[in-house]
């Protein structure tokens, strides 16, 4: 066991940042949601890791990852479908001017 | 059947005769007159029973048909109502079923019935005749063979439901034995007055008579029920049988009240009197009689002279043991009956309406047994009771047989104009009229008391021969000069409405009329001079013992003490006899050659106005009312005092709105609690919303910034 899991942990805490971050700041739709995306595969680095680390026999944190993928993958599709549906109507996709329910 | 059932059963089918006519036949005029008659001849027929079994009876007065049921519980003992006929309510009750039967008869005549319906007949309203086309009609008039005929009356069933309620009341009256149940009698004649006075309601002047009528007689009426209420109290019974007792009436005589310094007897008399004084259309509450001859005139005949205004000086003959216990009250009741007599006979002789000589003279002749019974004369005034009210229903029905023939000369002229009941637009009608003519005569005969062949001689004769035989000059003389006036006033009827030639062309037209109308005339004629016959007295010269005095006998035997007959002397039968034939002979002598009112001598301003009595009530009375009405009551009591109060409260209450509306609830509730709710979260909506900016991304920064300070604060503070 070369590689301690705080670097694992790092990793994930510095990947999630960026996502967040991502989420936070960016305009575009499209960037939004890949921040989003970053920031579940953090808690996916996070959930194997600890896995790995903590307790190998059991098979729930590796299932837990695969759902998220499944999950992830899902939320990607509906999404953009959604980010398509807006773009065809008004014509873009910076968040901002997406604001119907503004007061 | 038993007597005492068949006398509980008399009052009842004319009763059950109103309520069917009311309910069930009232469309159909053959079947309502029907009933009413049937009912009529139903109670006519037990009558005739009654009497008959009555007259079978040894010593009746003393072994009277009497039957009482238990009604109300008082305390311990009951209220007893009851039957009872004795010779005098047996004598009562033929006069009443035979009059009471011929005036129903004669108004299916008198409504026209079999008539036509009117061309413009409004209910409400005398008919006005119907235009016929037939054989009779005049061929040479344009409009060939049209000719107006009388048209049946619009409200014919009302008006057999109506006689028929008066009936029962009637017969009620006569065969109670107790004051309760003859002032409901009395009362429900009342009603029935007042409803057939007005039933020509149409007319103002009929309406004006119904209440005038109405208001009179309660007067008396609330007198009469405070004697009631009075004696009863006094001695806790109101049956006949049980009050004149010696003891009840040793008990009332010596029994003294505050008022007047009358004996209890003596009030109590007084009292039920005032109720005949309004009955019986005495002085001082004799105005309302004239003006009811508004009414039909079977109305007249049977509610305003024979029966109603009789049942009055019934009440006082009944009620005679008790009043005669007081002589004060018998002077008074001598004074107004006396007075009565000769003042409304006065009124009479200036009066020109057929109906209203008769009403006048019928309050003259109720004077005169209320006279009688002042004296003391208590058969004779029975007596004159009976006679007087054969004679007097046959004279109001021939009046109004006279009407009704010059009504239809009316039509037959189409002058509406001309009065038919005026008697100066009469004269002659005894060719065209004979029949009415010779019963009409009767009728009047007996009321002049022309001498031996009428009735009306032997009961006035008996009345001023027992005057005469007491010594009440006063009373005797009064009389004698009011007989006097009375036979001057009966020839001046007759003369000017049937003797000498018609004086217009409606006279010339008149026609006698159909047989319901003659029938019962000649009946009550008939009875008019034979019913004198069962009161002879005995010594009088000639006729005297030929029959039997019955009457006096029969009736006297009610009493308890059987009166003396008055013993004969010449002078009172002189005087009655002087008085009638003068009379007679001076109204003929008077007004055989009269053609108009303008030629007769004594229509006197003050006799015409039946010597102001109207104007002077008018002035005491009726304008005092309506001023107190008017001026006190609705303008100072209800306007000021009762409608200040209400508006001083209701401006209260709006002071009272204001104040709360001002300083409580538009400053608290409104603008505190309600509008203060509102503003305080519309102010800090308005404050919240820069939150709202609808960026997902401020949102989740700001949900990320609150997760971390929680989570700080979760790990500094709980950890």
């Amino acid at each position: 066991m070369s590689i301690p899991l705080s670097w694992y942990l790092v990793l994930a805490a510095a990947l999630f940042s960026i996502g967040l971050y991502g989420v936070l700041v960016r305009k575009n739709a499209i960037a939004i949601l890949l921040g989003v995306e970053l920031m579940l595969n953090a808690v996916n680095i996070n959930l194997v890791a600890f896995w790995r680390y903590l307790d190998p026999a059991q098979m729930a944190g590796q299932a837990f990852a695969i759902i998220v993928f499944a999950v992830a993958a899902a939320e990607v599709a509906v999404g953009l479908a959604l980010i398509i549906a807006v773009y065809r109507r008004r014509k873009t996709v910076v968040a901002d001017e997406i604001d119907l329910m503004k007061w | 059947m038993a007597t005492e059932i068949l006398i509980w059963l008399l009052p009842l089918p004319p009763l059950l005769a109103f309520f069917l006519i009311v309910l069930f036949t009232n469309k159909n005029k053959a079947l309502s007159h029907s009933v009413a008659v049937g009912a009529a001849g139903l109670s006519w027929l037990g009558s005739m029973i009654v009497f008959v079994r009555a007259l079978g009876v040894e010593e009746f007065g003393k072994h009277a048909f009497e039957s009482v049921i238990n009604w109300l519980p008082t305390g311990e003992t009951w209220f007893q109502i009851g039957v009872r006929i004795d010779p005098l309510g047996a004598a009562t009750l033929f006069f009443v079923a035979w009059t009471v039967l011929m005036i129903f008869i004669y108004s299916i005549g008198y409504h026209n019935f079999g008539q036509p319906a009117g061309d413009h007949d409004r209910k409400g309203l005398p008919p006005h005749g119907a235009t016929v086309t037939d054989a009779h009609g005049h061929p040479n008039d344009p409009g060939a063979g049209k000719h107006t005929v009388p048209s049946v009356e619009p409200m014919y069933s009302r008006f057999f439901a109506f006689i028929g309620l008066f009936a029962f009341g009637m017969y009620t009256l006569v065969v109670s034995n107790n004051l309760l149940t003859l002032f409901v009698g009395w009362e429900i004649m009342g009603l029935c007055s007042y409803l057939l006075i007005g039933f020509w309601y149409g007319k103002p002047s009929a309406r004006n008579a119904a209440i005038k009528a109405f208001m009179t007689t309660r007067i008396g009426d609330v007198f009469m029920l405070l004697g009631i209420a009075f004696l009863y109290s006094a001695t806790g019974t109101l049956t006949f049988s049980e009050i004149f007792t010696e003891e009840t009436l040793h008990h009332l005589a010596t029994l003294s009240t505050p008022i007047l310094g009358l004996s209890g007897a003596g009030l109590i008399g007084l009292l039920l009197f005032i109720g005949t004084v309004g009955k019986s259309a005495q002085w001082p509450l004799h105005v309302w009689l004239p003006d009811a001859m508004e009414g039909p005139t079977p109305v007249s005949a049977m509610i305003h002279a024979a029966t109603m205004v009789s049942a009055g000086v019934y009440a006082v003959l009944r009620m005679f043991p008790l009043l005669s216990l007081d002589p004060a009250t018998m002077s008074i009741v001598a004074f107004i009956g006396a007075f009565t007599a000769l003042f409304a006979a006065t009124i009479a002789v200036a009066q020109n309406d057929i109906k209203r000589v008769l009403a006048y003279s019928t309050i003259s002749q109720l004077g005169y047994m209320i006279a009688a019974l002042g004296i003391g004369a208590y058969v004779a005034a029975a007596f004159h009771l009976i006679t007087h009210a054969f004679f007097k229903a046959l004279l109001f029905l021939g009046s109004g047989s006279v009407i009704h023939g010059m009504e239809h000369g009316v039509l037959h002229t189409g002058n509406h104009h001309v009065d038919p009941q005026d008697m100066f637009n009469m004269g002659g009608l005894r060719k065209k009229m004979p029949i009415t003519f010779w019963t009409f005569l009767i009728g009047g005969f007996a009321l002049s008391g022309f001498p031996a062949i009428t009735a009306g001689f032997w009961s006035k004769d008996e009345i001023l021969a027992d005057a005469f035989a007491h010594g009440h000059w006063a009373v005797f003389i009064t009389l004698a000069v009011a007989a006097f006036l009375t036979a001057f006033y009966t020839m001046r009827q007759i003369t000017l409405t049937f003797l000498g030639e018609p004086r217009t062309e409606e006279a010339k037209h008149a026609q006698e009329t159909p047989w319901t109308m003659t029938a019962p005339l000649v009946v009550l004629a008939f009875f008019a001079v034979t019913y004198g016959w069962v009161g002879i007295p005995e010594h009088f010269p000639l006729l005297g013992g030929l029959i039997p005095n019955w009457f006096h006998e029969f009736v006297g035997s009610t009493l308890a003490e059987h009166p003396e007959a008055a013993p004969f002397s010449i002078w009172p039968l002189l005087t009655s006899l002087g008085v009638a034939l003068g009379g007679l002979f001076f109204g003929w002598l008077a007004y055989r050659n009269v053609k108009s009112p303008a030629e007769d001598k004594l229509q006197l301003p003050v006799l015409k106005n039946k010597w102001y009595f109207d104007e002077a009530y008018d002035f005491l009375f009726v304008k005092p009312a309506y001023w107190m009405a008017e001026k006190f009551t609705y303008l100072f009591m209800d306007r000021q005092v009762i409608d200040g109060l209400l508006h001083a409260v209701a401006r209260f209450s709006l002071f009272l709105g204001h104040v709360f509306r001002n300083y409580f609830d538009k400053p608290v509730v409104n603008e505190l609690i309600g509008d203060g709710t509102a503003n305080l979260v519309k102010s800090s909506g308005k404050g919240l919303r820069f939150i709202q900016t609808g960026r997902v991304q401020y949102y989740m920064l700001a949900s990320m910034v609150l997760l971390v300070i929680f989570a700080v604060l979760y790990y500094f503070l709980l950890a």
